[in-house]
């Protein structure tokens, strides 16, 4: 059977499972809308923020991007998943014994303040938008890929099935969505990884075969031979990388502090029933995200080592035929610089941009090797080879020579992984808007019915949004996922942090610091990112940090604004303290 | 539960806080990237020892981390008599 046909079985089938659980799961009050009413158990929840939290970005481009980066890939898998241990040991079980529904809830009630309130639903906001548009386009992708259906149609199935479950089910039903979700996209993460450290280290544990020897006869270490690749492409040696490394420092720290303050994130720990609970939840949570992680550079690996010795040095016409299937599609490309027939990957960029094929009347002109050719200007490197980040792990069952069921899975993996993340952010979002501003801010009085009423209907209109940044995706959306760790790191963090752990934390430093942060950051990655791309380079930035490692800065400014403007203001009221006091111990 | 004990409970909970919150700052920050370029030179397997605590070893030591704060966590709350009452289902 054809990938084709076998990835219509496997998305038929899960995407039935997706729509079974929702009719199942129907919420009928606002408690079992937004968090499930509290009764997940903590395993089922583990599983569920393990699948909410794993996007596209972490199922089909983290590998493929580590491979390119080498040891620099460390900020990923660090930084997504260090910030576990501050949601662990210093969020999660405080903020279940508060027992509101959501992030702007805690800081409205503890820094008792509706501008404080708003502020966080703003971020919340901010930070949800920018990052489930990014998700939908990763629905359109596979779809378009695998199915070759259209990105638009790609589009408006993914929403379909998100808006059955996420609009109906609430919480309640996009929990066990998760789950099933998880268990999809694990396992077609993991089928292809052990085939392939199988191959070449003889050792199917993909975390112990990318430390093995490799089994061609060498005698080598697999991390030794991709070093020495490397080094005679003229690459930075694999395990070495290229980046300053006060810029991973203060990458990992953004992106690690940036998921301890994401609100879809958070939010899942308030669905358990107990305190004890969301700490363990944790826990099984990051051992869940942890097995993909671990898995992830092992695949960045071998990956890059079977396509470094499949293509350099090797004439054109002898190439494989996944590597003819993936020209058509741009991914892969090469352009005969020195005219042998032969293709060249050296460091630097071969062509200037995306690639973009030439055609005329809509068939692909080929070149003399029958190669795809392209409209693009050539680079003055020796490079002839353009490689996309996402093949990595597209290609990769291909690549290996897997049966056609193993890359259908990986289909169905990268649907399941945008759909999950998508779903849970759809739902910060429609929650912020029922209840953070018309419960909490415009109407107190509204019947529970309604504002479930209200909740849906802003889940429809987020999946629309969602829908329509996915088909059109405004230029930057690469770009602003920075920008949602950094603003979650510079804004909701710290104010958090010092609402449970500094009693006397006022609302004056609290608001303050948190405007100060979100701006700062906002203008930094504005700068760098949107305005003044050129200057986007090592030597403009302050202390040689990306803007990607910015909401680090911004969050210890924030911290610094926080206590500074605090200490002129008067002490919270009795209340607050409190209140304080009280979430700080599982019962009393 | 008196107000003393009720301190006493919040201090030690800070103090494991702090201890583990120090373990994951000097695997990850330290060993993963302060130290990784001197400890690549230490060799184990296939494996550079800094390559392997940045792309490996600090995920599994966060996950240990967590899990060893909810066992202390859990026989601290049974201590100070504060874990939750346990409800039917």
């Amino acid at each position: 059977m054809s990938v084709q046909l076998w990835t219509y079985i496997f998305v038929g089938i899960t995407f039935s499972l997706y729509i079974g659980i929702a009719i199942w799961s129907r919420a009928s009050s606002t408690s079992e809308f937004y968090v499930a009413k509290g009764t997940v158990n903590p395993l089922t929840n583990g599983m569920a923020t393990a699948a909410d939290w794993m996007s596209a970005a972490s199922f089909l481009s983290m590998a493929g991007l580590i491979s390119f980066m080498g040891y620099d890939g460390a900020v990923y898998l660090m930084g997504w998943t260090g910030g576990y241990v501050l949601l662990a040991l210093t969020l999660a079980p405080y903020l279940r014994k508060f027992g509101k529904f959501t992030v702007p809830d805690f800081i409205g009630d503890r820094y008792y303040s509706q501008i404080a309130r708003t502020v966080a639903v703003i971020c919340a906001l901010i930070v949800s938008f920018t990052y489930v548009a990014g998700q939908m386009r990763g629905v359109g992708l596979v779809f378009s890929k695998f199915l070759e259906v259209d990105i638009f149609w790609g589009v408006i199935i993914g929403m379909a099935i998100v808006f059955m479950y996420a609009v109906l089910g609430g919480m309640k039903g996009i929990t066990y969505t998760q789950v099933a979700q998880y268990c999809v996209l694990i396992f077609a993460f993991m089928v292809p990884a052990f085939f392939i450290s199988a191959q070449l280290t003889g050792n199917p544990i993909p975390q112990l075969g990318f430390g093995s020897k490799l089994v061609d006869g060498s005698d080598m270490y697999l991390l030794d031979k991709l070093d020495q690749l490397h080094t005679e492409l003229g690459f930075a040696a694999y395990t070495s990388g290229t980046k300053s490394m006060q810029d991973i420092f203060f990458i990992t720290v953004a992106l690690m502090v940036g998921t301890a303050g994401l609100p879809h994130v958070i939010v899942r720990f308030f669905t358990v029933p107990k305190v004890k609970d969301a700490r363990i939840s944790v826990g099984y949570a990051l051992i869940f995200i942890a097995i993909l992680y671990t898995t992830a550079p092992a695949i960045a690996v071998f990956s890059r080592t079977n396509l470094i010795t499949t293509v350099n040095e090797q004439p054109y016409d002898q190439m494989p035929e996944w590597f003819t299937t993936w020209e058509e599609t741009a991914l892969l490309n090469w352009v005969d610089k020195n005219g042998d027939g032969r293709i060249t990957y050296a460091p630097g960029q071969a062509i200037v941009g995306n690639p973009e094929i030439n055609r005329t009347n809509g068939e692909i002109v080929r070149g003399e090797y029958g190669e795809v050719t392209l409209l693009n200007p050539l680079t003055s490197t020796e490079n002839e080879l353009y490689v996309d980040r996402d093949i990595m792990v597209l290609a990769n069952p291909e690549i290996a020579g897997l049966p056609n069921w193993v890359a259908a899975l990986v289909a169905a993996g990268g649907l399941a992984a945008a759909l999950s993340t998508a779903a849970g952010l759809l739902l910060v979002i429609s929650t912020s808007v029922s209840h953070d501003l018309i419960k909490k801010q415009f109407n107190p009085e509204i019947s529970d019915k309604k504002e479930l009423l209200y909740a849906r209907i802003a889940a429809g209109c987020a999946v629309l949004v969602a829908g329509y940044f996915g088909i059109n995706p405004p230029g930057f959306v690469a770009e602003v996922v920075a920008i949602a760790f950094g603003l979650a790191a510079a804004s909701f963090f710290p104010a958090i942090i010092l609402g449970i752990f500094y009693k006397k934390m006022n609302r004056e430093g609290a608001v303050a610091g948190m405007i100060v942060g979100l701006l700062f950051t906002l203008a930094y990655i504005g700068f760098f990112k949107l305005l003044y791309p050129e200057y986007n380079t090592p030597a403009y930035w302050w202390f040689g940090i990306s803007p990607e490692g910015i909401g680090t800065f911004g969050m210890l400014i924030n911290l610094i604004v926080s206590l500074a403007v605090g200490m002129i203001f008067p002490d919270p009221p009795e209340e607050v303290q409190e209140m304080v006091e009280s979430i700080r111990y599982p019962r009393a | 539960m008196n107000n003393h004990n009720l301190k006493e409970y919040w201090a030690i909970n800070i103090r494991y806080v702090l201890i583990l919150i120090s373990i994951w700052f000097i695997v990850s920050y330290g060993f993963g990237i302060l130290l990784a370029p001197m400890l690549n030179d230490i060799q184990i397997g296939g494996f550079k020892l800094g390559f392997w605590f940045a792309q490996q070893g600090s995920i599994y030591v966060f996950v240990i981390l967590i899990f060893v704060y909810v066992y202390l966590m859990n026989k601290l709350d049974i201590r100070f008599g504060v874990q939750e009452v346990e409800e039917g289902p």
